[in-house]
């Protein structure tokens, strides 16, 4: 066989691997939430109970997916003007300038930053400034997860939208200035405008990234499983009860933990694929 | 292409049966490999006395503290030597496993209810005031039944934040079995179980979250594992027993629980004892195995070390390290009725322990 042939075939096995992998994690989510929904039918995504008393036993999702939704949305709104102006500024207005360099070097460290790191600065120093505040009465809840997921998210929409902002093409920029426009109108009638799917799909993915976080969700968000009363109210996320309950779970209680993690397979999957049709749509 | 495909295919298979095979438990090296599993409650316990056991020439044993419900699940799945448990198995959870079970006490824990209230120290609860707390009806500190019942006591004017484990766990089985001996409205509502269904408050992963989320919030009160609210000194309520006097969470309350008839398979839960000087929220915490050790490729030789390990781990030196890592020790009478239960274990129905 010539030296082709097997770097092709070695490639095929190992993109074929990626392949059996992701088929085999949907297979078995597949088979493990079935007696969920067996049991519960469609109500297992509209209810809220959850029940784990045996005899008693109810299971829905709708507090966790209420809840998730809600703190993923939320870190979104409080994660844009961060990142859209943290980018424009890497990409555009310090441009190639050691400034952005830096500031470049210190999101992509946010990025490397464990969620585990995370939850303990929510945990020890964020929560006691809330409480401080005066805000809320623990500091658990919705509003301080959703704070902390913003931050986690920076780096990404960030780093995706000053890469996708300097890929404009100058001849548009130079065109412009040649015309006679300042900078500001260059960034907002030029630059903003080229890019604009681009930056929408970054947020997207970044939305992607938020709505499976689970560590630091865990340890701020007051793990109350019904639908969050406020914003300061405890809640709980997808994520964030199947990493709690699984350990002791069986039976009944252990397909819902499996079919909840189906779930939010399938919204991750949905939001990730709009945010990839977007930035097809843009290249 | 086709067959390309079918190579390919197959040799994949190969690589994945390849790599399954691996890991065997008990290999051909000189010392015996034990495998276990179960329960996080006495981890800290079970992970000293392995650790001791193995240096004074004992098995070395890899134990996973994977939770209670995941160590009955590797046993039934027959991939451990044997499993550790806070709540003892059920009939119908007996039924279910290949083979007959034999449960071995190795230590008693308690649970107890600490606290975090600026200036207080001793406060004392009642079973009605558990209730009240726990189910919400009771929202302030300074409520007239707290009061009645903590004279003297100078309690601030502050709202109480129930904590609870957020996880699966023993804790909070033996807290909610307790509960439901003495509170009917809490046995109605919340029942007993691994998890339940809170009414209000703030979960917490683990001992530790809790015990940290106490530990910082003013206000606060939850249930934990005793060993950890004593190593983060977090002030503990006397609780009043079945007898009414109110007793202070120490080892010897606990292990005043078991004083009491044990039933022969030592399935029973110790809450809400009924001797005068016990402490009412306690429990055995058990290592479960297999009455005949021949399953799957157990060898004679792991057979032997699992009974031996689990003998010497109900055994005096075993249980002073318990006490030193604030578990109460197995009184006199639950301590023989594990010699003798493990007495019984036999490996292709030959008894391993003479």
């Amino acid at each position: 066989m010539s030296g082709d042939r097997v770097t092709k075939a070695l490639l095929f096995i190992s993109s074929l691997t990626i392949l059996l992998l992701s088929a085999g994690i949907v297979v078995s989510l597949f088979g493990g939430a079935v007696p969920a929904f067996r049991e519960f039918g469609l109500r297992f995504i509209t209810s809220s109970a959850w029940n784990p008393t045996s005899g008693s036993e109810e299971y829905g999702a709708m507090s966790f997916i209420a809840g998730t939704v809600i703190t993923s949305i939320l870190a979104l709104i409080i994660c844009i003007p961060m990142a859209f102006s943290t980018s424009l500024f890497i990409a555009e207005y310090y441009r190639g300038t050691r400034t952005s360099g830096i500031l470049r070097s210190l999101v992509d460290l946010l990025a490397g930053i464990p969620s585990i790191v995370y939850g303990f600065w929510g945990f020890y120093a964020l929560r006691p400034l809330l409480v401080a505040s005066g805000l809320t009465d623990q500091g658990f809840g919705v509003f301080t997860a959703s704070l902390v997921l913003a931050i986690m998210i920076v780096p990404y929409a960030t780093s995706l939208s000053a890469e996708i902002i300097s890929m404009v093409p100058s001849e548009l920029k130079e065109a412009a200035y040649s015309l006679g426009a300042t900078r500001r109108e260059v960034i907002f009638s030029v630059v903003i405008p080229s890019a604009r799917s681009g930056i929408i799909a970054s947020f997207i993915l970044a939305l992607g990234r938020a709505l499976g976080e689970t560590m630091a969700v865990t340890m701020l968000i007051g793990n109350a499983n019904v639908i969050p009363k406020g914003l300061f109210a405890p809640g709980n996320t997808m994520a964030s009860v199947i990493a709690n309950q699984f350990g002791e779970a069986s039976g009944l209680k252990m397909s819902a933990l499996i079919a909840i993690g189906l779930l939010l397979f399938l919204i991750t999957a949905l939001v990730n694929y709009l945010g990839k049709l977007i930035i097809r749509r843009f290249a | 292409m086709k067959k390309q495909v079918l190579i390919i295919l197959a040799s994949v298979a190969l690589l994945l049966v390849s790599c399954g095979g691996g890991g065997s438990t008990t290999g051909k090296q000189k010392q015996v490999t034990l495998s276990a599993a179960g329960a996080t409650f006495p981890q800290p316990f079970y992970n000293l006395a392995f650790k001791k056991y193995n240096e004074a020439g004992g098995p070395l044993i890899n134990y996973g503290g994977i939770g209670s419900g995941g160590g009955i699940k590797s046993l039934r799945d027959q991939v451990v030597d044997f499993a550790a448990t806070d709540a003892y198995l059920s009939d119908a959870e007996l039924s279910e496993m290949p083979g007959k079970v034999v449960h071995i006490p190795t230590c008693i824990g308690a649970v107890v209810i600490a606290y975090n209230l600026p200036g207080v120290t001793d406060l004392k609860l009642t079973p009605e005031l558990l209730e009240g707390i726990f189910l919400g009806s009771i929202k302030m500190w300074n409520d007239p039944k707290i009061l009645a019942t903590n004279p003297g006591l100078v309690i601030p004017d502050m709202e109480i934040t129930v904590v609870y484990r957020s996880d699966g766990s023993g804790t909070t089985y033996i807290f909610s079995d307790y509960m439901s001996k003495v509170s009917p409205a809490w046995n109605t509502q919340l029942g007993t179980g691994k998890a339940l269904n809170w009414p209000s408050g703030i979960g917490a992963k683990g001992n530790p979250g809790v015990a940290g989320t106490i530990s910082q919030s003013e206000g606060s009160i939850g249930y934990i594992g005793y060993e950890y609210a004593f190593a983060q000194k977090i002030p503990m309520a006397k609780l009043m027993n079945s007898a009414g006097f109110f007793i202070e969470p120490t080892l010897e309350s606990f292990t005043a629980a078991a004083a009491a008839e044990i039933p022969a398979d030592t399935r029973v839960m110790l809450t809400n004892s009924p001797n005068p000087s016990a402490y009412p929220i306690s429990s055995f915490t058990w290592i479960i195995l297999y009455s005949d050790l021949a399953y799957g490729n157990h060898t004679r030789e792991a057979a032997g070390a699992t009974v031996n390990t689990v003998k010497w781990l109900t055994g005096e030196e075993a249980q002073a390290i318990a006490t030193s890592v604030h578990y109460a020790a197995l009184p006199q009478n639950a301590a023989i009725q594990a010699a003798t239960l493990l007495k019984g274990i036999t490996y292709q129905g030959e008894t391993l322990l003479k």
